[in-house]
């Protein structure tokens, strides 16, 4: 059996579907978090496939691109959360909801 | 050498210039006033009577220019409005017309300037008296100058205002406030048929200047249709406002609220007669033949001057009628004005526009002097009004007993040494030669009913002995209220001697053959070769009015009518009962249909519309609310349902 795009492609969406399981489904805001970069991932996962399949580099250089974005929006992200515990003590999202009316 | 660079001519050549300055100094001086001069009395004096005097001046210079020669200064307009097909100019008109005019208004305007400045002397709102006396000649001056219909129902507006201001000027006693009200609405109902006049001309010619209006009218008599009658009642709608006919007379009896000389201007010398003399500038309208459209077909024949004409009669009449039981003196003078206006619009219709306007002239110099004469009497007996409680005047008060016996004289027409008997004399020679005897012998009437009530306050109130403490200490007042009541005695004596009838039929029919103006010989008793039948006519009844004056009401301590007549007397002190008729008919009528559109207001365009608007986003609102949980996860769910669905939409 030869290891083919739909290979990529699935392991992919099984990702993703993990990730957003965990964003719906979690309740502490860093679990969360680690979902949603496991979504992220999961595409960058589907892009090399992509490239990789269709001899075309631009995927590729689009991954390095979302890889680099998503270290600083790490740094930023678990910032917020950090301080987000700090001020409440409590990392858990129903507590999140001063925004409600 | 000669210099060939000559300092700048005198007189300057731009007249127009001249004739702006007379529309707006007193503008300036009403403006200064309120704006800063208000602390000073003496620069208020000063300037309002400056700019009236000013403007008098060079009404006068005007006049001579143009007024006699008959000739049009070509001004040249400010464009001010342009919208689709209507273009409307702030000109002005100086010609034969509006030159004598200028000068009445002015004049007037001027004398009671000055006999304001005794009447109110101790008036602690003398500032803001004289700033809207500025205010009301400037809106006069602009009807009597405007070239144009809607210019004319600008300063026709703002001559409301004013007089209201004025007639409101003590606005704390609740009478003054509610006749101002009283006039201003009043006239707001003429004024409503007169812009549906203009805009009906406006449509009809595409045009609302004086000239050019003229000129088409001149040329094509057809050019109105159908809407000829229409167009020229509508118009006189707006007179019947602000001249007081019937039915709309009832707000000047009650204007007699306001300050006597304001009376003498607004409601004798100037207001009330824009109504005449705007009719005579718009005379070519009511030339054109009379025809009606498809559904008032019926009235077949019946012009616009025929309702002219026997509006004016009536009123005459019926003022005149009541003034014979008014007791407070300026209210029968002001019913007194009433008919005399009457009498103007009378001759419009009877196609003398001339005649009108030269009783206009002439009655603005007597109807002045008696009101300010009037005032004299109001401020010596300390403010009584009531002339049963006046008596024996003459001897106290010599010089308003003479000047405003001279004014008597005028206003019945006494023969050569009145001018209101040559243009009393020239309205009945209208009615005359217009072929309505009717109307002739109800004029005829109104001189005898006229020297009536003229005689019966002159007697009560002058002659005789004091019937109150306040008359019995009477004494004329200072010289600047005496001096305009001389000065306005000369020409309610000799302004008939001028030929100023064949003035205005000059200026107002300028191709119209010489009448054969009879010899300067024969000048004063030109009316007896003139129009005989009138003039004798109108003799006999002054005679008989005064001997019933005499026989009633000599040595009288009180009037014998309500005991002799008590039906008849009753009504005329009730004045006929017009103002329980409105009572009865129009204010209900009026305050149903208020009522209707508030309701309307407040249930459907408030109720519905607008509350119904908000209450439904309100309710939209609501409901969304519901679906904002605060739960982070539930929007991302909902999110990634909604890329889900658009995803399955997108593949499909």
């Amino acid at each position: 059996m030869t290891v083919g795009l739909n290979h990529y492609l699935v392991v992919s969406a099984l990702l993703f579907s993990l990730g957003l399981f965990g964003v719906l489904a979690r309740r502490n805001l860093l679990v969360i978090y680690m979902s949603l970069e496991l979504m992220l991932n999961a595409a960058n996962l589907a892009l090399v496939a992509f490239s990789r399949y269709n001899a075309n580099l631009k995927g590729q250089v689009m991954v390095f691109f979302i890889i680099t974005v998503a270290a600083a929006e790490v740094a930023v992200g678990l910032a917020l959360i950090v301080a987000l515990y700090r001020k409440r003590g409590t990392a858990h999202v129903e507590d999140l909801n001063s925004l409600r009316l | 050498m000669e210099p060939t660079h000559l300092p700048t001519a005198f007189p300057p050549t731009n007249f127009q210039d001249l004739a702006w300055a007379i529309l707006m100094l007193p503008l300036v001086s009403a403006l200064a006033i309120t704006l800063g001069l208000r602390r000073s009395r003496v620069l208020t004096t000063t300037l309002s009577l400056t700019a009236v005097a000013v403007g008098f001046g060079l009404s006068v210079w005007l006049f001579f220019l143009f007024g006699i020669s008959g000739q049009h200064l070509a001004a040249t307009p400010l464009a001010w409005l342009s919208v689709g097909g209507l273009d409307v100019h702030l000109g002005l008109t100086v010609d034969s017309l509006s030159t004598l005019m200028l000068m009445v208004v002015t004049g007037v305007s001027f004398l009671v300037h000055l006999y304001s400045t005794g009447y109110m002397e101790d008036d602690p709102e003398y500032p803001r008296y004289f700033a809207s006396l500025g205010f009301f000649t400037f809106s006069m001056l602009g009807i009597v100058l405007s070239d144009n219909l809607v210019q004319t129902f600008i300063f026709w507006e703002l001559v409301g205002v004013s007089s209201y201001l004025l007639v409101g000027f003590w606005y704390d006693k609740p009478a003054a406030a509610d006749a101002a009200k009283k006039a201003f609405l009043t006239n707001r109902m003429g004024d409503f048929g007169f812009i549906l006049g203009i805009l009906l001309i406006w449509g009809a010619t595409g045009t609302v200047s004086f000239d050019a209006l003229a000129a088409k009218m001149g040329a094509d008599p057809a050019v109105l249709g159908s809407l000829s009658s229409l167009a020229g009642i509508l118009v006189f709608l707006g007179a019947v406002g602000k001249s007081a006919q019937l039915p709309l007379h009832v707000w000047l009896p009650d204007a007699m609220e306001g300050p006597t000389p304001v009376s003498a201007l607004i409601h004798a010398a100037t207001m009330v007669a824009a109504g005449v003399y705007m009719l005579c500038r718009v005379f070519f309208l009511f030339e054109l033949p009379a025809a009606w459209p498809g559904p008032l077909a019926f009235l077949g024949h019946l012009s616009a001057l025929d309702v002219i004409a026997w509006t004016g009669g009536l009123t005459s009449l019926f003022a005149g009628v009541i003034a014979i039981q008014q007791d407070d003196i300026k209210r029968i003078l002001a019913y007194s004005t009433l008919s005399q206006l009457g009498y103007m619009v009378m001759a419009v219709g009877c196609g003398g526009p001339d005649a009108a306007m030269f009783h206009l002239t002439t009655h603005a110099c007597f109807k002045a002097l008696l009101f300010l004469g009037a005032g004299s009497v109001i401020y010596a007996c300390h403010h009584e009004q009531n002339i049963w409680r006046m008596g024996g005047l003459a001897k106290r008060m010599p010089i308003t007993f003479w000047t405003f016996l001279i004014a008597t004289m005028a206003l019945c027409g006494l023969p050569v040494v009145s001018s209101g008997f040559y243009s009393k004399d020239a309205i009945f020679a209208a009615a005359l030669a217009a072929d309505r005897p009717v109307l002739f012998v109800l004029g005829i009437l109104v001189v005898g009913l006229t020297t009536l009530y003229m005689s019966r306050l002159v007697i009560i109130a002058f002659l005789g002995s004091a019937r109150s403490d306040a008359a019995s200490h009477a004494a004329d007042p200072g010289r600047n209220m005496t001096l305009p009541l001389i000065i306005l005695a000369v020409p309610s004596v000799g302004l008939g001697w001028l030929p100023l009838g064949a003035y205005f039929r000059h200026a107002i029919f300028p191709h119209a053959a010489e009448h054969g103006m009879s010899e300067a010989s024969d000048v004063f008793f030109e009316p007896f070769n003139h129009s005989p039948l009138g003039a004798f006519l109108g003799l006999g009844l002054l005679a008989f009015g005064l001997s019933v004056a005499y026989v009633a009401y000599w040595g009288a301590s009180a009037d014998p009518m309500p005991a002799r007549l008590p039906r008849l007397s009753r009504a005329l002190r009730n004045r006929l009962y017009a103002d329980e008729i409105y009572e009865a008919t129009v204010i209900p009528l009026h305050d149903g249909f208020a009522a209707l559109a508030g309701g309307f207001d407040r249930w459907v365009v408030q109720g519905f519309f607008v509350r119904g608007a908000s209450g439904a986003v309100d309710l939209f609102g609501r409901g969304l609310r519901l679906a904002q949980t605060g739960n982070l996860q539930t929007y991302a769910f909902l999110f990634v349902a909604g890329v889900a669905l658009v995803v399955l939409l997108a593949l499909k």
